[in-house]
Formats: structure tokens, sequence, C-alpha cells
């Protein structure tokens, strides 16, 4: 089953099977980056830049900013959920994720 | 690769998509595909309709194109008719109720909770009053803005009202640019005091004058490539073109044409002028129209009237905004009435229709400033006009922070932003009215706040800049923003030093307080805001930001995005209705 995964609304959703999976405006908790001095980032998702799948995972890389330093920029891959038969599963905004 | 959008575009976009629009109305919001929600969504754009948020699932935006502002006699109204019957929503807003008009920054209106199932009678209604909503979104020419007094101005070079409708009439509709790359911005300005803002738009018309074969000729110099979204701002560039008023159609044409066969189409972020200009240059753009796009020999640009600029220039005097009462080139008024974060109840907007026509033309204007301007008001008129009860609501006097204010759409209906906006704003508003001194002779101080980068409220030329953004209080992750200061247009505009960060909500009052406090402190005789901030670097500036909890109160302090309507009862997004019927009725239910 082919599912269409796409960014919309100029970077505010990651849209899965066209309707609204992911939006911007989210705090992700991220480990492992090189995004900023952090050792766990907490990285507001300002917009989705680009997005891709890696098997069924959904990801993208994020423009966004360090509720905590301040640093800004682009966010590398990062995972935003699973499509498991036609359904898509978010990641909690809770789960500290690595990124890449 | 092109872009979905592109390939979607490709394939049905312009007119033709209210033929669909209108089908779905017929049959109903079940009948859009689910598979098709992207591409259609993407498409009703072009007729103004934007698919609200999360939560608000089929529910629209509506926006209706005003060219540079203007509402003739009787079209206000009904946009307050149309606002009553269809605008109403599943909630209200605690402070304005269950319907209202947005007045925006670029001289249109919006209305929310708009079906698609009302979509052709709305349209009907506003054909038969010479209103529309086309392109009003979307990839193509946008509503053109400029002096929302112009044709009308005591200060006017070129009568840009004229240029601005037959702009207006040439593009609208026309299937040769139906289909650009990236919206598409354009300003038209006739005044001496730069009121079309034409720095931040994708391409400028801004008066000039110019000797040719011995004689001085007036009309306009060129400018492109300007705009405010995505931490990517630019002011427009100057092409060194200068046009006569009767070939602005032609040269308007040719540029919006080499936008749409040279902008970046594979990526939307990489796609307006703004990039191109930056990528080949101002004179390359020259070159590029002058070789491919036009027949004739282009002129060089003429004398420029920028040093006269006083719109938002941060200078005493002058023309800060259309707020007030002033005399028109005719010996009639125009009075400017201050709407705060241009937002307006549909009773007030019907009443202001009414107004209008009573005592002045009808006629009202809106202004970049999200303000209203009933013109054509004769002098022996004013005192009963002044006395009238709506002016007490909307001031032609307004408090300086009152004023200044400007907010965007936010988290109550746009997908975009960060943060609660419009409410927010409104109590910014009048807790610096009631609670801080305004410094000596400020008559008005631009606050802009804006829920993202997008920069809807255009936050980067104001004195204080907001931009939505989220920090940490207490351990919790609450809205914020970040604070911009010293920004403005004038002669040498500026963008505002982004100098402190992450600035939680309810901390931004005393914040500002604090600045004004040091202002009226440090600053040098009676200099204005903005030559303080110039005279400082960031660090400096950053040192004045000393944000501080106050009797201020937020109630928006919480994730605004995660709740279907910030005000309702229930918030959480389960709570929702929508998707919902035609009656509003949640769709699925019995």
């Amino acid at each position: 089953m082919t599912v269409s995964i796409r960014q919309f609304d100029d970077g505010a959703w990651i849209h899965v099977a066209d309707s609204r999976a992911v939006g911007a405006g989210e705090v992700r908790r991220v480990t492992d980056h090189d995004f900023c001095p952090c050792t766990v980032g907490h990285v507001l998702v300002e917009a989705f830049v680009d997005v891709g799948v890696a098997g069924h995972d959904v990801r993208a890389r994020v423009a966004g900013q360090c509720i905590d330093c301040g640093t800004d920029g682009v966010l590398d891959w990062l995972t935003f959920g699973r499509v498991d038969g036609g359904t898509f599963r978010p990641v909690s905004t809770d789960a500290v994720q690595q990124v890449g | 690769m092109p872009s979905d959008v592109e390939r979607w575009k490709e394939e049905v976009y312009g007119v033709e998509i209210r033929d669909h629009l209108e089908r779905f109305a017929e049959e109903g919001w079940d009948a859009i595909p689910d598979d098709e929600h992207d591409e259609w969504f993407e498409r009703f754009k072009w007729w103004g309709l934007y698919h609200q948020r999360k939560g608000q699932e089929s529910y629209f935006m509506m926006r209706i194109g005003t060219p540079n502002g203007v509402l003739e006699p009787g079209q206000m109204r009904v946009v307050g008719e149309i606002a009553d019957e269809y605008a109403r929503g599943p909630a209200s807003n605690p402070e304005f109720g269950e319907t209202w008009a947005d007045f925006t920054t670029r001289q249109s209106i919006q209305l929310h909770w708009i079906k698609v199932e009302d979509v052709p009678d709305i349209f009907d209604k506003l054909d038969d009053a010479g209103l529309s909503t086309m392109q009003a979104c979307g990839d193509s020419w946008r509503n053109i803005v400029g002096c929302p007094v112009a044709g009308k101005d005591k200060n006017e070079v070129v009568d840009a009202l004229d240029v601005t409708l037959d702009l207006h009439d040439a593009f609208k509709g026309n299937e040769e640019h139906t289909n650009l790359p990236r919206k598409w911005k354009v300003s038209v300005t006739g005044c001496r005091e730069g009121c079309g803002q034409g720095d931040i738009n994708d391409l400028a018309f801004e008066p000039a004058t110019k000797e040719i074969d011995g004689e001085t000729v007036e009309g306009f110099n060129v400018r492109v490539g300007g705009g405010l979204a995505r931490k990517e701002p630019r002011f427009a560039r100057n092409v060194d073109v200068f046009v006569r008023p009767d070939r602005v159609g032609p040269v308007a044409g040719a540029i919006s044409a080499l936008f749409r066969d040279y902008g970046d189409r594979d990526n939307r972020f990489n796609a307006r002028i703004k990039f191109l200009v930056d990528e080949w240059g101002p004179e390359k753009v020259r070159r590029v129209l002058q070789e491919e796009y036009v027949d004739w020999e282009l002129e060089t640009a003429g004398d420029d009237l920028r040093s006269e600029y006083t719109y938002n220039a941060g200078t005493h005097g002058g023309h800060a905004d259309h707020v007030g009462v002033h005399e028109q080139n005719d010996g009639n008024y125009y009075v400017g009435l201050d709407v705060l974060v241009g937002r307006m109840g549909v009773d007030d907007v019907i009443e202001l229709a009414d107004v209008a026509d009573e005592y002045g033309s009808g006629e009202i204007r809106l202004t970049q400033r999200q303000n209203a301007i009933i013109t054509d008001v004769p002098e022996e008129d004013l005192d009963a006009l002044l006395d009238e009860p709506l002016l007490e609501d909307y001031s032609p006097d307004p408090h300086p922070f009152m004023r200044g204010s400007i907010a965007c759409t936010g988290t109550e209906f746009c997908s975009l932003s960060i943060v609660e906006t419009k409410n927010r704003q409104v109590r910014y508003g009048r807790w610096l009215r009631d609670n801080v001194d305004v410094p000596d002779g400020v008559q008005d101080f631009h606050i802009h706040l804006s829920g993202c980068t997008a920069s809807c409220a255009q936050p980067q030329i104001a004195d204080v800049s907001l931009r939505g953004m989220k920090t940490r209080k207490d351990g919790e992750p609450v809205e914020a923003f970040d604070i911009g200061l010293g920004g403005g247009l004038g002669e040498n505009p500026e963008f505002a030093d982004w100098v402190a960060m992450r600035v939680p909500a309810d901390e931004v009052p005393g914040a500002i307080a604090n600045l004004l406090s040091t202002f009226e402190e440090r600053r040098e005789g009676d200099e204005t805001f903005r030559d303080f901030c110039r005279r400082r670097d960031e660090d400096e500036l950053a040192e004045l930001v000393e944000p501080e909890e106050t009797s201020y109160e937020d109630p928006f302090m919480h994730n605004t995005k995660m709740t279907w309507y910030p005000y309702a009862e229930d918030d959480d997004l389960d709570a929702s209705p929508a998707p919902t019927r035609a009656d509003g009725t949640p769709a699925g239910s019995d």
C-alpha cells in the first residue's frame, strides 16, 4: 500500500495520506546531535524543511531553535513517526530521540 | 524536480478552480476525496480560501482582496452581512464575540469559519458588490497595496490609485500570470511619505521624476525583491528603471513574466524573487528584463523622493500612519480610525458602513497598519462624525500604545503560528496604556506581534518587534517571544535587531515598560526611539531589555497550538467538533 508523505503549508506540517500528521510549533528532545551544545537539545520545530522516509519511518529535517541555549539552524534527519499498515503512529514529544 | 505543488498547479490552477469549488459545495465537504485534500486545499488558496488549522477541519479562512484597501460605497456593508451570515464557528472569541472581520497588513479582509458549502453563495454576493477573493492567496498576484489615501492625498506626486486599479484589472485572472513560482506582492506608491511600504514587496513602484527630452516627467522608480519571511528579510533592490505611469502595466507584466520563467519551482523555500535577486544582482535583473521581456529601451532610474519619506520612519512629524483627521486634496477630510489588531466585530463593521454613508461618500479604505479610514467627509460634518459612539471604540485619537499595535492571526486559526497573538496583543496594549508612561513627544509607538517567522505582522519594521517562540519557565515549556528593537522604514529602512530571545509571554509587558523607562532616562533631548536605538550596538540594546513579571496576567501561556480552539471551554483537540457538515453538526454523527 502506497501512502503519500509530504511537507505542507509552507513547512507547517508533515502530511501523511493527505492528513495533518505532525505540526510545527512543538519542542523535540534530541541527543547525539551537533545542533547545539546541550546534551539533550530541546528544539522548537519552526518549519519542516525536508520530509523523507527510511523504511516505515517518516523523517524530516527541521528549521528550529533550542529553547534552552538559543542555537538556531537546521536539525539533521529526525524520525517523527512510523506508518504501520497504512496508519501513522507519531513519536511522542516526550521521547528523547537520537538524531541522524 | 518540481514540487508536488507545482505538479498540482500544472494539472488544475487559476480561474477553473472555482468550478471545482462549486462542485464540492454542491456535494458537500465529504465530496473532496480524502486522498486529494492536499492538492485541493493548495489550489483553493488561489480563490482566497485557506483551510484552517488542526482541530478546525472543514472550516476555511476567506480572504477578500481590496486593491489599495479601497472599499467603494456599499462594499463594507456587504462584507459585514457576509460575515454575519456565514463566518460563524462552533465557539466564540472572548474579546471579539462570534463573528468579525479582520483587516490585514496587505489592506485585505479575512473572514473565518467559512464552510465550503457556503462558498458559491458568498461568491455571488461578492460578485454582485464588485468584490472578489480571486488570487487573494496562492502563487500569483496578491492584493496590490499602496498609500491608502491614494488619489485623495494632498502630498501625492503621482495619482497612484488609477495605476493600482489598472494593474489589478490587468493581472487578476490573467492566464499569463496565473501560475507563478510563489506569491507575488506588488506595491504602488504615489505620495511623498512612502506609505506604500514598497521596500518590503516583491515589486515596488515608487514616485520619482526624470528629465526626458528636456521635460520633467513624473513617474516611478522600480525596486524588486523585498520581503520579510523566514528569517530572510530583504529590502527591495533598486534595478535602475524609471517608468512613466502609462508604462507601469507593461513593465510590471514583464517583471512578473521574468519571475514566472526564472523563479525556482523546485524549492518553495527558495522561490520568492528576493532569492533570484540575491543570486543575479539587480544589474542582471535589469539586463534580462531589457533583453528578453521588453521591446523598448528602458529609462534609467529618476530622482526619487525617499529623503522625504516619513511613513513608519521613526521621525518626528510626518505620517507614521493614517489615524486622525486629515484634509484631502479636494478640501474634504478623511478620518483614520484605530482598529486594534485589525479586528472589528460584525455589528461594528456594519455600523462603520452606516457612518461612512452618513458623513462621507460611503467609501472606506483599509491601511497597512490594519486600520480603517472614512473618506470624503465635508468639514462641516466632522464634529458630528467625531461624536459618533463608534469612534469611542475605534478612535481617531487613540492612546499611542493602542495606535501602534499590529498582530497577525496566530494560533487561533493559523497552522504556522507558534503562539496566540491577537487577544494577547489586545491585553498587552491595555496593560501598557494603563501602567506605562508614554515618553515625551511620542505620538505612536509601533509594536508588531507576529506568531512565527512568516512575519505577517511585519515585525522587523517596528519600534518593538515580537516574534513567537517558546521557552521554559519553572520547568515547563511556555509561549514566548523574541524581542527586536529599532526597525522601521523611511529613506534608509532598517530591520530590527533581535536582542532578547525567548522572553516568556507574561514578561514581555514588563520588558517594554522597563525599556521605555530607560529610553526616557537616557535619550538625548527629544530624540526618537528609532534614533535612540540607532546609536547603540546590539549588545547595548540587549542590556535595555529587562523582562519581568508584573501585574499583567497572560491566560495563553500554555500550548495554544495543541488546542482545537484556544478559547473554547474544553479546548482539548479531542473535544473538537470538526470536521462538520454544512449545518455545523459533526460529520459522521447521526
